[in-house]
């Protein structure tokens, strides 16, 4: 029965790791690159979101006020693509490692100036609810976490295999050249996808605030994101929410059952275990190199 | 324009192009020894820092700079180094045992940690040893009865034969003591770039599958550089353990390796000189920033320090404006105009432009 409750809790926060991951996923299948400022970008959403919602800021309704918070994340998503990382398109994927973890810091810098650094609560109509299932507590926001990320992750699927979009992102992420030479718009899809990823993090950052106090600091869950898109495979949607579910339920159970420390390490031992078994996840995609 | 007038095949690859070079260099080297006797006790702890700073960069421009892999990670073997020497030197090692002792253990850890690690490219191996760095981090919270745990534990001062090199009561000592290392360090490292093994790992950097076909073991050279650039980082992380004296896990955070990615970009990726210029930068501009703090709250009355993470803003912003803009780093900027003076009127605007690339997935269907 405990176990069941530990599970529980960490499906719900496995999905947060989860849905953070996917937004880099989104980056690197469209992009090739992978956005280290991720975790602060959810940071960004949630305190966007909480500015928007809360009695003391925006005072608006909480479904308003998200999609509000989310809508405003995807024109910063689409604004950094364009002002800043368009510049260094075609450099080797390193510089924009460094730059994306510049960029991470600036956005942690923003929040802190406009919100201050001390531990913020956002405003949700489902806080403190809970129903029972045959003794098992499951908390709404655990409840909501999982139907929204479970709907995201559907919707981004059928968003890459069947839209126009979607496609083209595909294509333009396999060789640059090439879809340009056929039409697609490359650097117009990378914006946007940029900004669809500033949406999906917001969510991500939403449902994380719903669970407990948020700070500019929040966005370090980032590196754990990192793992769960590493162990589902960076490009596989799916991969990174399965990922993220695995580090979500292992973490909690670790530490219920194992010497303490483990709890922390757990993510990043089954991190390069995975790396080093199969160095492309468990989702590959990446087959060889060729010249 | 000077030109040398070669007569061996063997004056390509000298460590000097002429006697001036070599000259300067000395020169260098020489001003570098006496600056006890030119400066305050402030300014020599601070180019100790500086001369630890480029230490650990040249740790990690063999890495980034030289064989093209990415570490996000660094600061976990800063960490190993200074506990290793500090654990050894409280079991009664000296340090003149301990130091070397420590270099090689890191750079052991570095290169057993390798041969799974280089099988990832790119952005794996980024995040594989951002775990990494997380990994050792709880560990050394773990390992209390070694590392003192989340408190901390205090560097035993420096002696060799009788001479105290202790941080406080001898900051000179110490300072030499850095800079032998250094020059030490950096004279191998010079050459081991016109060696077979250093020039192995430029063609791993340039193009793995050439290299390939020249008959290099990537797998091999690829753990020799992080063996080697682990052990460089671990030694300037045992210096750093001195220089701080008293230190726990936080002192080896994750700015901390950020801090060096900066140093190795910022500085020159790719040029030893360039780990000296990002050295000098880092350490120099938040002395900068506490400067222009005070005359801007003197001349305005606005009080800057209400702003936390000031500083990391500004590292930020010039991180950014050098990865959009220049590249090549400080090094490369001043190669740049260099040769604009040398060549004075016939330089010419799109010599140094970029070649234009694209990018082609590493994913095959």
């Amino acid at each position: 029965m405990e176990l069941i409750q530990l599970v529980i809790g960490g499906v719900a926060s496995g999905c947060i790791y989860g849905l953070v991951a996917l937004g880099f996923v989104l980056i690197y299948k469209a992009t090739e690159g992978v956005n280290f400022a991720q975790g602060d970008m959810m940071m960004l959403g949630a305190f966007v979101a909480l500015g928007l919602v809360n009695s003391d800021y925006g005072a608006l309704a909480f479904v308003p006020g998200v999609i509000l918070a989310a809508a405003i994340m995807g024109g910063v998503g689409y604004g950094i693509d364009r002002l800043v990382v368009r510049q260094i398109i075609g450099q080797p994927q390193f510089a924009l490692v460094i730059l994306t973890i510049a960029l991470g810091f600036v956005l942690r810098f923003a929040a802190g100036t406009i919100w201050g650094f001390s531990p913020l609560v956002l405003e949700t109509p489902f806080a403190g609810q809970h129903m029972e299932i045959a003794g098992i507590i499951i908390g709404y926001e655990d409840m909501v976490t999982i139907i929204v990320t479970a709907l995201l992750t559907l919707l981004l699927w059928v968003f890459f295999g069947f839209t126009r979009i979607g496609l083209a992102a595909q294509a333009a992420s396999q060789n640059q050249m090439a879809a340009y030479i056929v039409g697609v718009p490359v650097h117009r899809i990378n914006s946007l996808i940029w900004g669809l990823s500033g949406v999906v993090s917001t969510i991500a950052g939403v449902l994380y605030a719903s669970k407990g106090a948020i700070d500019p600091n929040i966005g370090l869950l980032g590196i754990k994101a990192f793992a769960a898109a590493v162990i589902g495979g960076f490009g596989s949607l799916p991969g990174a929410l399965l990922g993220g579910i695995l580090i979500g339920v292992v973490e909690p159970v670790a530490a219920r059952y194992l010497p303490g420390g483990i709890s922390q390490m757990s993510p990043y031992i089954i991190m390069l275990a995975v790396l080093v078994t199969r160095p492309n996840g468990l989702f590959a995609q990446i087959y060889a190199k060729k010249v | 324009m000077k030109v040398i007038f070669k007569t061996s095949y063997d004056n390509d690859i000298d460590l000097h192009e002429d006697g001036w070079a070599r000259g300067r260099i000395a020169l260098l080297v020489v001003v570098m020894a006496a600056l006890p006797f030119l400066v305050g006790e402030y300014y020599l702890a601070e180019a100790a820092n500086t001369l630890i700073w480029s230490l650990a960069g040249m740790g990690l421009m063999v890495l980034v700079g030289h064989t093209g892999q990415a570490s996000l990670g660094h600061a976990a073997f800063l960490a190993i180094g200074a506990y290793t020497d500090v654990a050894l030197m409280n079991i009664g090692v000296p340090w003149i045992i301990s130091f070397p002792l420590a270099g090689l253990a890191t750079g052991l850890f570095g290169a057993l940690v390798a041969i799974p690690a280089v099988r990832m490219s790119g952005i794996y191996l980024a995040i594989a040893t951002l775990a990494l760095f997380v990994i050792v981090e709880e560990m050394v919270i773990l390992l209390e009865p070694i590392t003192g745990g989340v408190g901390g534990l205090m560097a035993p001062s420096i002696e060799i034969f009788g001479v105290n090199f202790d941080r406080y009561t001898n900051l000179n000592n110490f300072y030499w003591l850095c800079l032998a290392v250094v020059v030490a360090v950096t004279w191998l490292y010079a050459n081991l770039l016109r060696s077979p093994t250093g020039r192995s790992f430029l063609a791993v950097r340039d193009s793995e599958v050439s290299a390939r076909a020249l008959g290099i073991n990537i797998t091999r050279t690829r753990a020799l550089a992080f063996g080697l650039s682990c052990g460089m980082t671990g030694l300037a992380g045992s210096l750093l353990g001195h220089y701080i004296a008293y230190f726990n896990y936080e002192l080896f955070s994750v700015f901390i390796s950020i801090n060096l990615l900066l140093v190795v970009t910022i500085g020159g990726l790719g040029f030893i000189q360039g780990a000296f210029m990002g050295a000098i930068l880092i350490t120099a501009v938040p002395q900068l920033i506490a400067i222009l703090r005070g005359t801007v709250n003197d001349l305005t009355g606005i009080d800057l320090s209400v702003l936390p993470g000031l500083d990391t803003l500004i590292f930020s912003a010039i991180l950014i404006g050098f990865i959009i803009y220049e590249p090549a780093g400080l090094w490369g900027r001043w190669l740049k105009t260099r040769v604009w003076f040398q060549l004075f009127p016939l330089a010419r605007r799109d010599m140094f432009r970029r070649q234009k690339s694209y990018l082609k997935t590493e994913r095959q269907r």
